[in-house]
């Protein structure tokens, strides 16, 4: 403990530790930020997109601050509700039929054309569907019919073939927006409408509508071609990245460590077979077998963690730590220790592996980053948990979408960000802790 | 004393074939899910005899309790012809042997370019590529960093020294990592550099042509390589260096006048030496794996992306055959740098057993 507490004292007096222990606390704030406000349970769910969750939000949108920079104009996204409906009629036509008539009524101010419109129907009926006919209003007073149909199922107006043939060719996301008049095609800005007649079959009929309009931009970290906000991901993808570095780095060094010692310390036969079965881990491939077992077996983080475990306990480290080891064997006080009587147990986890724990720290802290990329380069390979968001399962959807090729740049940029914060943050420590323990490393 | 070599070297061998077998019949048993692959092959032949066998007109009329046991029969010949009627224990063992003879045997779904189905045609096939590639990269990477480090070694505490060694925390990252981000700023937004592949498509016919392609190809991922690897390296080839530069016989080298290069050469450099044979022989054979993941990247047509292609299709005879080769390098190269340190290094004391490999 004291050790510890030493070097967090010492940790201050680098400047790059400062700032990797700020970049990982960022890291631990968020990761309890995105448990506490999205629960576990929760997430998994919104990341399989299931209920139709995401059907409001804009495809490949990008972060809200790209506005921000000069000369960007990108659409929100709007939702026109009965809120927005600024006349509204009833009109009993006898025979149990209705008219009603709704006026929906907007400002658009936006330099950037919408990405998708859809008109979503809220109707009760029994047998007949209200009946509706559509007309889109424009600033200028134009009035173009979008179409006529039962009001049954949801009306995607940027896919209607006929409406785009009718203003011209054009999407009709980017038609009924654009300025008649202009030589380019740009949106119109002002105050558009849309009236919505309907006929109601049904005594006990109603019909409510909500039309909308997806923008070009989502939140904070955008959305992907799914619709799901980037930032269920980002969050979670911090718990998920910490827990699955720290988790595998205990298991890496500690196990290796402690083997090392129980080699070194009880020697002849127990040492050779502890080495022997080094010599054969070495000659196992790790990442081929992780993506044999990731195809084979089962891609969940946890087992992967258990096999990289697993395969790491021999590794090569056991040799470097065995070097330090028989050093430490033939000190007086292991000498002292063994001439008391202590007990193998109590030498090896007693008087020889802490003595040499100023080695391990900086090890481990090494080891989380490695185990961090290790995740997300077994994403990228599309190995990536089949449930939990991840940074790397993000950055695998951006790259076989082919977010760069399209542009999509705060795709790819975002959890890249967030990776190589996790990586330098605890390397950055790790590099500094190492300073500190191992003085024939440090500076002037 | 030439008993006691003999002696060692024999041990030695002895251990490290063992380990050996012991690692290829692991990876043989991995990469066939103790036998479960085998369902995986039985029901493909299952469906594909099937097929064959609704695709026949006179077959196909037959009432269904008679098709059956056709189907049944076929399928069984096809299974014994592939051997996979004897239990997956005895086959693990005739695979074991095959794989260990280097007899590596015919892939199950891939095809070499020229249409071979021989393992060995197939990796042989891949190898060049992946050469060319990590060869390039290492050995920049290798001689570069050793260079610089000992250049930063004797400028110590200066501005550059402090630059690099506060880069150290950027090889943090793999190299794939640094691949994107290289392929984001020279492929998609300045278009200097193509995106992957080896060369252009069609190839090129002309050799001269062909190599400007092929290196115009290698400069991302080769840079992302090095950019991943090459801090890190320098910083601990520095700190090696410099710990190394403050033993006694250099003073005393200092001491007499000699130049800085003298020193380097005779006093630091050479004992260093065991170090950096290890590590080099160590380079070169971790380029049989290629970089798998780099490769997917960069569209690299070479042997990790082999692996990763083989694994995704079951092909076990393959990821058997790839790995069974690296084994054999890694071993080799294990035995005879002992055999080296044995000889050469006079603080290796022979058959003690108490030292670093």
């Amino acid at each position: 403990m004291k050790i510890l507490i030493d070097a967090i004292r010492q940790l201050a007096r680098y400047p790059s530790a400062i700032a990797g222990l700020i970049i990982i606390g960022t890291l631990i704030g968020m990761s309890f930020y995105a448990v506490i406000t999205i629960p576990y349970s929760e997430a998994i769910k919104l990341w399989q997109g299931r209920d139709g969750v995401w059907n409001e939000i804009p495809r490949n949108a990008e972060p809200k601050w790209v506005n921000l920079f000069p000369g960007i104009n990108l659409p929100e996204t709007f939702i026109l509700n009965s809120e927005d409906i600024v006349s509204k009629s009833l009109q009993p036509l006898g025979g149990g039929i209705k008219k009603i008539e709704k006026r929906m009524e907007f400002d658009f101010g936006y330099d950037c054309f919408p990405q998708e419109m859809s008109l979503f129907f809220d109707a009760t009926y029994d047998e007949r569907p209200p009946h509706v006919f559509l007309t889109w209003l424009t600033p200028d007073g134009r009035e173009i019919n979008l179409a006529e149909r039962r009001a049954d199922a949801p009306y995607r107006i940027s896919l209607d073939r006929d409406l785009a043939r009718e203003i011209g060719g054009l999407a009709p996301e980017v038609g009924l927006f654009a300025d008649p008049f202009a030589e380019e095609i740009v949106p119109l800005q002002g105050r558009y409408g849309l009236q919505i007649t309907g006929w109601l079959f049904e005594e006990d009929s109603s019909l409510d509508v909500r039309l909308v309009v997806f923008g070009q931009v989502h939140g904070i970290a955008g959305t992907d071609h799914m619709r799901r906000d980037l930032m269920v991901a980002l969050l979670w993808g911090a718990p998920i990245a910490l827990t699955f570095g720290f988790l595998a780095a205990v298991g890496v060094t500690a196990s290796t460590f402690i083997i090392a010692a129980i080699g070194v310390w009880f020697g002849r036969w127990v040492d050779a077979v502890i080495r022997w079965i080094t010599q054969v881990n070495i000659i196992l491939p790790v990442l081929p077998i992780l993506i044999i077992v990731g195809t084979f077996y089962s891609r969940s983080i946890w087992v992967m963690l258990g096999v990289i475990i697993a395969l790491s306990i021999f590794s090569a480290g056991i040799f470097v730590y065995r070097a330090m080891f028989l050093q430490i064997k033939g000190m007086p006080y292991i000498e002292a220790a063994k001439a008391y009587g202590a007990s193998n147990f109590r030498i090896i986890f007693q008087y020889m592996l802490p003595k040499l724990v100023p080695v391990l720290i900086p090890a481990f802290v090494m080891t989380i980053p490695a185990m961090v990329f290790l995740e997300a380069s077994l994403a990228v390979l599309g190995l990536g948990d089949p449930l939990l968001p991840t940074w790397g399962k993000v950055l695998k959807d951006a790259w076989v979408n082919g977010a760069l090729l399209m542009g999509h740049y705060y795709w790819v940029l975002l959890p890249s960000a967030l990776l190589m914060m996790t990586g330098l943050g605890f390397a950055m420590v790790g590099y500094a802790l190492d300073r500190i323990f191992n003085p024939r490393l440090r500076e002037s | 004393m030439g008993f006691r070599v003999g002696k060692y070297i024999l041990v030695r061998a002895i251990s490290l074939g063992l380990a050996v077998v012991v690692g290829v019949y692991l990876t043989i048993l991995i990469a066939n899910m103790g036998g479960h692959v085998d369902e995986i092959r039985k029901a493909q032949i299952w469906e594909r005899v099937a097929i064959g066998v609704f695709a026949d007109e006179t077959l196909r009329m037959l009432p269904r309790q008679e098709r059956e046991p056709i189907i049944k029969d076929k399928v069984a010949l096809e299974a014994e012809r592939l051997g996979l009627d004897r239990p997956f224990l005895v086959r693990s063992f005739s695979y074991l042997g095959d794989a260990l003879s280097l007899n590596l045997g015919r892939a199950q779904h891939l095809t070499s370019d020229a249409g071979s189905r021989e393992i060995r045609l197939i990796l042989l096939e891949r190898l060049p590529a992946t050469l060319a590639l990590f060869a390039t990269a290492n050995l920049l990477l290798f001689f570069g960093a050793i260079f610089v480090a000992l250049f930063l070694s004797r400028r110590y505490g200066s501005i550059l020294d402090k630059t690099i060694i506060a880069l150290a925390p950027t090889s943090a990252a793999p190299s794939w990592f640094y691949g994107i981000f290289l392929i984001l700023i020279f492929a998609v937004l300045l278009q200097l550099l193509p995106f992957g592949g080896m060369v252009k498509a069609p190839p090129p016919e002309s050799v001269l042509e062909y190599a400007l392609s092929l290196l115009k190809h290698m400069i991302l991922p080769v840079a992302a390589i090095v950019i991943s690897a090459i801090f890190i390296a320098i910083y601990s080839w520095r700190t090696f260096f410099l710990i190394h530069s403050s033993e006694d016989y250099v003073e005393m080298a200092k001491a007499k006048g000699l130049s800085s290069w003298a020193i380097e050469r005779r006093y630091v450099l050479r004992p260093t030496l065991p170090p950096i044979i290890t590590n080099f022989a160590f380079m070169l054979i971790g380029m049989w794996t290629g970089a798998i993941i780099l490769e997917t990247v960069f569209n690299w047509p070479g042997l990790g992306r082999l692996l990763y292609e083989a694994i995704a299709l079951y092909d076990t005879p393959v990821i058997v055959g790839a790995v069974v080769v690296y084994a054999y390098l890694l071993v080799l190269t294990l035995f005879l740098l002992d055999i080296i340190y044995a000889m050469v290094d006079p603080r290796v004391k022979v058959g003690s057993g108490d030292r670093k490999p």
